[in-house]
């Protein structure tokens, strides 16, 4: 978790928002600092996280996350942490004949497949257990990302179709959240991915969208950070304001401040 | 390359501290890293598997690509568990180097080979692995044939000013002392008790292919589903994966990967992976023909469970791909993401560059794509992005890319503008900013 990103989203663990889509976004430069942001926040703010990772394994995500201060192991024995590693089930699914359908069922069906396996999946883990104690806040489904599904074979539609049915589940029914990362292929022309990105930016409440700089690699500052807010209308006139900041990662934290204004210029 | 080597020591002190006290009662206060465990190869040093070493950074298991001055860039070295995708050039003349590059490296540490090709006999390969430049016979050599015609200069270390020794060293020059990755004789060929000595599994698709054809339907290329078995077949019978390697070496290791490495009934190695030309036609794939073709996710399927392998095991992988024949750019910025180091080879041949004065000194360009993030939120970039190499009578190196001095007395307008301009192109050369062409009129 960044307290200065934080302080930007003017949020902090103890008042998490209900029923929101954040999409994450990165466009040449790479922005998973973002969704370990994000797990870190919602742990710390003792909500029930499902997090499918696709795109690395646990001891990352762990090892980063010990860092920034929550510990992947002790939340995913609590129960508050339902992890779905994707490298690792899809050696699995792919070599090994189950017969019980798996999350990445998809990975071995010949035709493309649908992600049905993976909503339930995501559904039964986050669906709330009446044992009285142990009582998490409200429940959060993180992606690490979308575009993996694509490479692995799924079309936009049913990427988008699959992020509908969760949101109607997670952000609508469960009064939770949701927070998925997608590439932007940029000049790649990837039709699929700009559909998914498309779609799905219609629909989210909030955009964080990390950019590489135009001008390319620089030591002290790492790229820029559009902060879109989606809002309904409000009296002020502060609806639909995209704000830009510059980041710089460090090992434990990410500092941000306005356009030009990198401590090492100053 | 010395001062990543002293870094190193820090990072191995965490977990070798106690060991190292216990064993030879001295003071704590004490120089540790490549000396000692040089030393003592087999003993309790918690990573004893030869040609490896902890990152500095992430404490991952890191292996040499075989090429030095490459692993410096890529942040020390190789880790563990990752897929390194080497982007051939055009005419594919330089990247079957780096590849036997990182062969060679296994042979000399011993590690397990799996090659596989579908162009040339694995064999053939392993074949004609370079040489290996050792200390040893390094001298030797020296004594030979490399002293008549070297010029007494090597010899005598020449100073030219203090300063400059401290600079990091971009050149590669064989001083391979380090167990750490060599320095290898493009020229020579790797001595036959060398080869004969190390294991290895050759994967020969057309070999393969003829064998079994009732494979149930998946959406996978036939040539791939049969590499991908081979592969795991090879990490679960020969026990590569033992331990996890994502876990840190240091530290938070788990009691069962413990036992794993400190090697209750033999000794862990490293399988090094090498797949030449993968997507290209001869391995059945169409995405070099057609933009939009049927079967389009099969080599990034292949990628990310061939990726699930690598993690789950003591392994390491070198992929060659001619990214220049894929049509459909997405597919490629897809493998990119889906891959952990990307390097991009660029060489002059059949370009104007070949000819032009400002790249005279160099064969060709490397552009480091990608940097895997591991266990971290950065990423070890170098600040050096205008790299181009050289493939000199025995070694490949990778420099910095430097101007040519000016020597001519009066110079010439004209050539003045030509430099200017040409270093304008290398604009894109630096990795950035394609289109800054502006052509100055007056």
């Amino acid at each position: 978790m960044f307290p200065e990103l934080n302080n930007l989203l003017n949020t902090t663990p103890d008042k998490v928002e209900q029923g929101k889509l954040t999409l994450l976004c990165d466009a040449k430069t790479d922005g998973s600092f973002l969704v370990h942001h994000f797990l870190s926040f919602y742990l710390k703010a003792n909500c029930k996280v499902c997090f499918v990772a696709l795109i690395q394994s646990f001891s990352h995500y762990n090892i980063v996350g010990q860092k920034l201060g929550v510990n992947l192991t002790t939340a995913r024995e609590r129960g508050q942490l339902v992890f779905l590693e994707g490298l690792k089930s899809s050696v699995d699914v792919f070599f090994r004949a189950e017969e019980e359908p798996h999350p990445l069922q998809f990975l071995r069906d010949a035709n493309t497949g649908n992600l049905q396996p993976l909503y339930e999946f995501v559904r039964e883990a986050l669906q709330p257990v009446d044992n009285g104690e142990a009582a998490w806040r409200c429940p959060v489904l993180l992606v690490d990302d979308l575009s993996v599904l694509l490479s692995l074979g799924m079309g936009a539609v049913a990427v988008l179709d699959f992020i509908h049915y969760c949101r109607a589940t997670v952000c609508w029914k469960l009064q939770g959240n949701m927070v998925a990362l997608v590439h932007d292929s940029g000049d790649a022309e990837d039709e699929e991915n700009d559909i998914l990105l498309n779609g799905l930016s219609h629909q989210s409440h909030l955009i964080l969208r990390a950019e590489g700089l135009a001008t390319g690699f620089c030591r002290d500052v790492h790229g820029q950070l559009k902060v879109l807010w989606r809002r309904p209308p409000q009296p002020t006139a502060q609806r639909d304001r995209s704000l830009t900041y510059q980041y710089k990662i460090q090992d434990r934290s990410v500092s941000f401040f306005a356009k030009g204004l990198s401590p090492a210029v100053l | 390359m010395a001062a990543v080597a002293a870094c190193g020591t820090d990072s191995g002190s965490a977990g070798s501290v106690a060991a190292a006290a216990s064993k030879n009662n001295v003071t704590s206060f004490q120089r540790k890293g490549p000396r000692t465990s040089s030393s003592d190869s087999g003993g309790s040093r918690l990573v004893s598997i030869a040609g490896t070493r902890p990152s500095v950074r992430n404490g991952q298991l890191l292996v040499s690509t075989g090429l030095p001055a490459l692993d410096q860039l890529l942040g020390g070295g190789l880790a563990v568990g990752t897929v390194l995708l080497i982007e051939e050039d055009k005419y594919n003349i330089y990247s079957p180097l780096l590849f036997k590059y990182f062969l060679a490296e296994g042979v000399i540490n011993r590690h397990t080979l799996l090659v596989a090709s579908a162009k040339e006999d694995p064999a053939d390969i392993i074949q004609e692995l370079p040489a290996p430049l050792l200390d040893d016979n390094c001298k030797k050599k020296f004594d030979e044939d490399v002293y008549n015609h070297k010029t007494p200069e090597s010899n005598i270390k020449m100073k030219i000013a203090w300063r400059y020794q401290l600079l990091p060293k971009m050149e590669a020059g064989p001083v391979s002392s380090s167990r750490f990755g060599h320095y290898y004789d493009a020229s020579k060929k790797m001595p036959q008790e060398l080869i004969e000595a190390s294991k290895w599994h050759g994967f020969f698709l057309p070999k393969k292919i003829s064998s079994t054809l009732n494979v149930e339907p998946c959406s996978l290329t036939h040539g791939y589903i049969e590499l991908l078995q081979f592969i795991q077949k090879i990490i679960y019978e020969e026990g590569f994966d033992g331990s996890n390697p994502q876990l840190r070496f240091m530290g938070n290791m788990s009691s069962v990967s413990w036992r794993c490495l400190s090697g209750e009934k033999k000794q862990k190695n490293i399988l090094r992976i090498g797949i030449q030309n993968l997507g290209s036609p001869l391995w059945g794939d169409d995405i070099c023909c057609t933009e939009n073709c049927d079967n389009s996710h099969s080599l990034t399927k292949f990628l990310y469970i061939l990726r699930g392998l690598l993690r789950t095991s003591l392994s390491a992988c070198i992929i060659t791909m001619p990214t220049h024949l894929i049509q459909n750019k997405a597919i490629i910025s897809r493998i990119t993401n889906l891959s952990d180091t990307v390097v991009h080879l660029e060489s002059f041949i059949g370009s104007e560059r070949e000819t032009h004065p400002l790249y005279k000194d160099y064969h060709g360009l490397i552009h480091i794509r990608q940097i895997p993030r591991l266990n971290n939120l950065i990423c070890d970039v170098s600040d050096v992005k205008d790299l181009a190499f050289k493939l000199k009578r025995k070694l490949f190196t990778i420099e910095r890319l430097h101007l040519p001095p000016d020597l001519s007395d009066t110079v010439s307008r004209s050539s003045k503008q030509d430099v200017a301009e040409s270093a304008k192109l290398l604009g894109p050369g630096c990795g950035v900013m394609a289109g800054g062409k502006k052509h100055l009129d007056f």
